[in-house]
């Protein structure tokens, strides 16, 4: 069976084909040239990129694989959540394909994508396994006992971790997205100079906070006089850096630890842009090792939004012969644990 | 010929299936889920027209002005049957396709379409029909405040001039200051008959696209403004 996976819920249109045999091929394109000069994603200009990009992309990977009607089995689409114009774009694109070429179509929920994303590599991890799904838009903790059967262990209660580094990094100058940039910023920063609280790590639960990591990167910064001189600037900015990186690495793994111990589990899965994070990475991979467990990480390009996880999740559940009727509602909103098997 | 035309442009959404000189339409007036709607009454229309997709000349849609939503998956389910099976398509205005409306259901020969675009301000567009029964645009359709529609807008010397559309009636005091109007049809919409019809005339005529040129037309440009410096709380 081949799937055309359609991936429009924020800001990259991804689209890609799996096959029985695995990843056929995929492509992204990403807006973030496009939203860079407001300072964070305009929905109503993403969905206009979408619906510019997302034809022209779907004709030419069709026509690179020399693929058509009779050769695509099905098409899977992100129907949720996300931004709704975002997601409308997709889904009005997929399912009238599908059904103009008369094949079963699927909406897929973007973050059992995510979750599924690992099983795109080689080294997969075998169920169950605990996955850390931590990006800009995104920080969740689930339990994962087989496709279709999650559990939300924790989540962020305010701000996700990756937008929190974005905010910060705005904060420092740093530009948007500055999530990287300001974890390079770190590796200069004096880790002793100050030190942000570990928010809810102090009781129990898996529940998380990030707002109060931005405050007091925001406090922080005032608190100093304002006169200083370059250099002084430059490492107060790295010194900030490394103590709110610290800060979101501690909170994340601590987490993350807790969750494996809860259900003893031993198989740990980071995904989203977050997971990217070099710090995060080495606090990760250090304590699965010491604990006899593995860590396993999505490639880069499948660890942010993608086609590629949308076409595998979609896969899965379109062998299980679910499909989505003629009129194809998205959901912005959309509760991850509604989503047991059959429930599509 | 064979056609299938998609509206979407405001709350109401509908399709329509040409065949040579016979249109037949579903519509469904109340409600804004289009996505709920369109492929359904598609899948209808075409079962009791006798007619598989393969089959269509040409799929045409209401592209706009109107709802950046609604127009939006008017265009990407057109997309997506369009680039199915490599079929032409017709992006239509949605203005000229209110006042091909005005011509169907009130006769009207001279019309004034105006599309309540919200932030006080109207999509606008002046209409004659020609010896073949079709609307044409007189001037470049337009954004603007319901205030600064000007009589030199349009030929304004003929008095045969008709109103219609929800620009209307949200703003049917000032527009009726601003133009000389026999009637007005506040309560009228864009349908995929009038599209049909239009988008026929302009296969004929060899106007259309493919799937991926087929793409909407806003008017309204400015919908986000750059960051300010950075504002924290």
């Amino acid at each position: 069976m081949h799937v055309l996976g359609i991936e429009t819920s924020c800001d990259e249109t991804g689209i890609a084909i799996y096959t029985d045999n695995g990843l056929l091929t995929h492509q992204l394109y990403s807006q973030a040239t496009t939203h860079a000069a407001y300072g964070g994603v305009v929905p109503e200009l993403a969905s206009r990129d979408h619906i510019r990009k997302l034809a022209p992309m779907v004709r030419t990977m069709l026509a690179e694989q020399n693929l058509g009607a009779a050769q695509i089995d099905g098409i899977a689409y992100t129907a949720g959540p996300g931004l709704a114009g975002a997601l409308l774009v997709g889904a009005a694109f997929a399912r009238s394909l599908a059904w103009a070429w008369n094949k079963p179509a699927i909406g897929v929920h973007h973050m059992e994508g995510h979750l599924l994303a690992p099983l795109l590599e080689a080294e997969a991890p075998d169920f169950p396994f605990i996955a850390l799904l931590v990006s800009g838009g995104h920080t969740q903790l689930m339990q994962v006992a087989d496709i279709g059967r999650y559990t939300l262990l924790g989540e962020s209660v305010d701000d996700a971790a990756g937008e929190a580094f974005d905010k910060t990094a705005k904060l420092l100058g740093l530009g948007y997205p500055g999530g990287p940039a300001l974890a390079e910023l770190a590796t200069r920063g004096d880790p002793h100079r100050f030190r942000f609280p570990r928010p809810m790590t102090d009781r129990p639960g898996l529940d998380m906070s990030f707002s109060g990591l931005k405050t007091a990167a925001v406090t922080t910064w005032r608190s100093q006089p304002e006169d200083l001189s370059p250099e002084a600037d430059a490492q107060l900015r790295a010194d900030i850096a490394r103590a709110f990186e610290d800060a979101v690495v501690d909170t994340l793994w601590i987490k993350c630890c807790r969750a494996l111990q809860q259900t003893n589990c031993k198989r740990l899965v980071l995904s989203g842009g977050v997971s990217a994070n070099q710090r995060l990475r080495q606090a990760v991979t250090g304590y699965m090792a010491s604990r006899g467990g593995q860590a396993f990480y999505p490639r880069p390009e499948f660890c942010t939004d993608n086609g590629a996880m949308i076409a595998h999740a979609g896969w899965h559940r379109l062998s299980a012969g679910e499909h989505t009727p003629l009129h194809f509602p998205v959901r912005p909103r959309w509760p991850m644990e509604e989503l047991v098997p059959g429930s599509a | 010929m064979k056609l299938l035309a998609l509206d979407a442009t405001e709350a109401a959404c509908s399709v329509a299936l040409l065949i040579d000189s016979d249109i037949q339409q579903h519509c469904i007036t109340e409600a804004r889920q289009h996505n709920e709607h369109l492929l359904p009454m598609a899948d209808t229309l075409l079962a009791e027209g006798g007619v598989s997709l393969p089959q269509l000349d040409a799929i045409a849609f209401a592209c706009g002005p109107g709802s950046f939503t609604g127009v939006r998956i008017a265009t990407a389910v057109t997309q997506g049957i369009a680039l199915a099976h490599d079929l032409p398509v017709v992006p239509v205005s949605s203005l000229r396709a209110l006042a091909q409306g005005a011509a169907r259901a009130h006769q009207a020969q001279y019309v004034l379409a105006g599309l309540d675009a919200r932030m006080h301000e109207v999509y606008w567009g002046a209409f004659v029909r020609d010896e073949s029964g079709l609307m044409q645009s007189q001037g470049a359709e337009k954004l603007c405040a319901p205030d600064k529609i000007m009589g030199s807008d349009y030929n304004s010397a003929h008095n045969h001039w008709q109103g219609t559309g929800s620009a209307w009636a949200s703003y049917a005091d000032t527009l009726q200051q601003h133009c000389a109007v026999q009637q007005i049809h506040p309560t009228a919409f864009v349908q995929a008959q009038d599209v049909a019809r239009l988008g026929a005339a302009d296969w004929l005529q060899h106007r259309y696209v493919s799937a991926e040129q087929a793409l909407p037309t806003y008017l309204r440009n400015q919908v986000a403004t750059a960051a300010p410096g950075i504002s924290w709380p």
